[in-house]
């Protein structure tokens, strides 16, 4: 399979960047590590005709912590992330989210911000991010600005960022408060069925693949700050969510996955 | 657009296409032909080469994503009449069965050591979990790449 034919220019900035994406419109995509994008070429489901690469961008792959949180360059490698001391120290869940992606080969070209910004509800690192908390950094040409996880994602494979913009940088909270992560799939590499991130001892309970967009459960979240219990808090976990129904899993089954799943996840976090 | 590509210690300056894809640049311009193509989707991880000493699917990368980067195929990996450790650990363990799935697994496998020197049969299980054999000759294979690590190579 080989993609339909397309322009290729390098950014060698993130302002080059924005000003190409503002010079070819929304005809254009960017390309950090490609194992999302160039697949979905392949397969001509994405049929851009210019594609800027920002995956030479380096000055926007780094890992650091500051003032509570720890800050993420979008170019950032999954394989960077899962074995990143500052993450280990400040974030461990996104460290241990970032290692279940795919593959080794995978995690070596994939990007955090890529991820992000491909916006796709089956994937686990916005999951991760949106349990987290976390903030979102976009660079467009009248400057930066932040954008809560929580608000990031509007769609299918579609997100609040404007054609001209570029993720720049994910800040994610310190803290190694109660976390888990599940991930329930039948073959290694595949997405999950259904994914369950919980951290902060459950103030954040995020779901992967119960909808259109990576998903807060939040009748979950707020039954736990209620007083609930965690088995009481995960019958709740379906609560609000249209489940796709594909070869995988029908509707009903991923509810019950996501029940299941959250009061693992729940219970592994130290919440009971 | 014209790409810079070293490839087993060799530069090659090619003119290619944007949307050419690495694995056929690899395969039908410079003709080295032992990166294979398997499912074409990322999944198989018979195209596995190294970028800048990291395993990468060949087939879903860009030639020109590869611009200015140091390639090592299967190719690359014996010196003169000698195999890589890898290559001789899957001939003495039976590591192969029809092959086609071996130079992916090779470079995978080199790869995974580099990061992981004295892993686990479970941890070379996960490391090779991004590549197939439809032979389903896995217990050789993981054999092989724990059989290469005790000797330190």
């Amino acid at each position: 399979m080989i993609p339909a034919a397309f322009d290729y220019q390098v950014a060698e900035s993130a302002d080059h960047a924005i000003a190409l994406l503002g010079e070819h419109g929304d005809e254009s995509k960017l390309l950090a590590g490609g194992h999302s994008l160039v697949p979905m070429m392949k397969f001509r489901l994405a049929t851009p005709t210019m594609v800027i690469d920002v995956g030479r961008l380096d000055d926007l792959r780094y890992i650091r912590a500051e003032n509570g949180h720890v800050a993420i360059g979008a170019l950032t490698r999954h394989h960077e992330l899962e074995n990143s001391d500052v993450l280990a120290d400040a974030c461990p869940m996104l460290k241990h989210v970032a290692s279940l992606v795919g593959d080794p080969s995978v995690r070596h070209r994939g990007t955090l911000g890529g991820t992000l910004a491909h916006s796709d509800p089956a994937s686990d690192l916005p999951a991760a991010v949106l349990a987290l908390g976390g903030t979102l950094v976009a660079q467009g040409p009248s400057g930066t600005r932040e954008i809560a996880a929580n608000e990031f994602f509007t769609g299918y494979f579609e997100s609040v960022l404007a054609p001209d913009e570029m993720l720049t940088e994910i800040r994610v909270p310190s803290g190694t408060g109660g976390w888990n992560y599940q991930k329930f799939n039948r073959r290694a590499q595949d997405w999950a069925i259904v994914g369950v991130g919980v951290a902060d001892g459950g103030k954040g309970v995020s779901l992967v693949n119960m909808g259109s967009v990576p998903l807060r459960a939040t009748a979950v979240e707020e039954a736990l700050a209620g007083g609930a219990s965690a088995a009481d808090a995960a019958a709740l976990a379906a609560e609000g969510t249209e489940p796709p129904t594909d070869l995988n899993a029908d509707a009903d089954y991923r509810g019950h996955l996501a029940r299941t799943l959250v009061l693992r996840a729940l219970t592994e976090a130290g919440v009971s | 657009m014209e790409v810079q590509i070293t490839i087993n210690g060799t530069t090659h300056t090619s003119e290619v296409e944007p949307r050419t894809l690495l694995v056929h640049h690899i395969r039908d311009d410079l003709g080295l032909t032992g990166t294979n193509v398997g499912c074409d989707t990322s999944s198989c991880g018979a195209c596995t080469i190294h970028i800048d000493g990291q395993s990468a699917k060949s087939c879903t990368l860009l030639a020109v994503q590869a611009n200015g980067a140091d390639l090592t195929t299967i190719e690359g990996m014996a010196s003169g009449d000698g195999l890589h450790p890898m290559q001789q650990a899957f001939m003495e363990n039976h590591g192969l069965q029809c092959g086609y799935c071996t130079p992916g697994m090779v470079m995978a496998a080199t790869s995974f050591l580099n990061e992981n020197a004295d892993p686990s049969e479970a941890e070379v299980r996960e490391g090779l979990e991004g590549n197939l054999c439809r032979c389903t000759g896995y217990h050789n294979i993981v054999k092989s790449v724990l059989d290469c690590a005790s000797k330190g190579a």
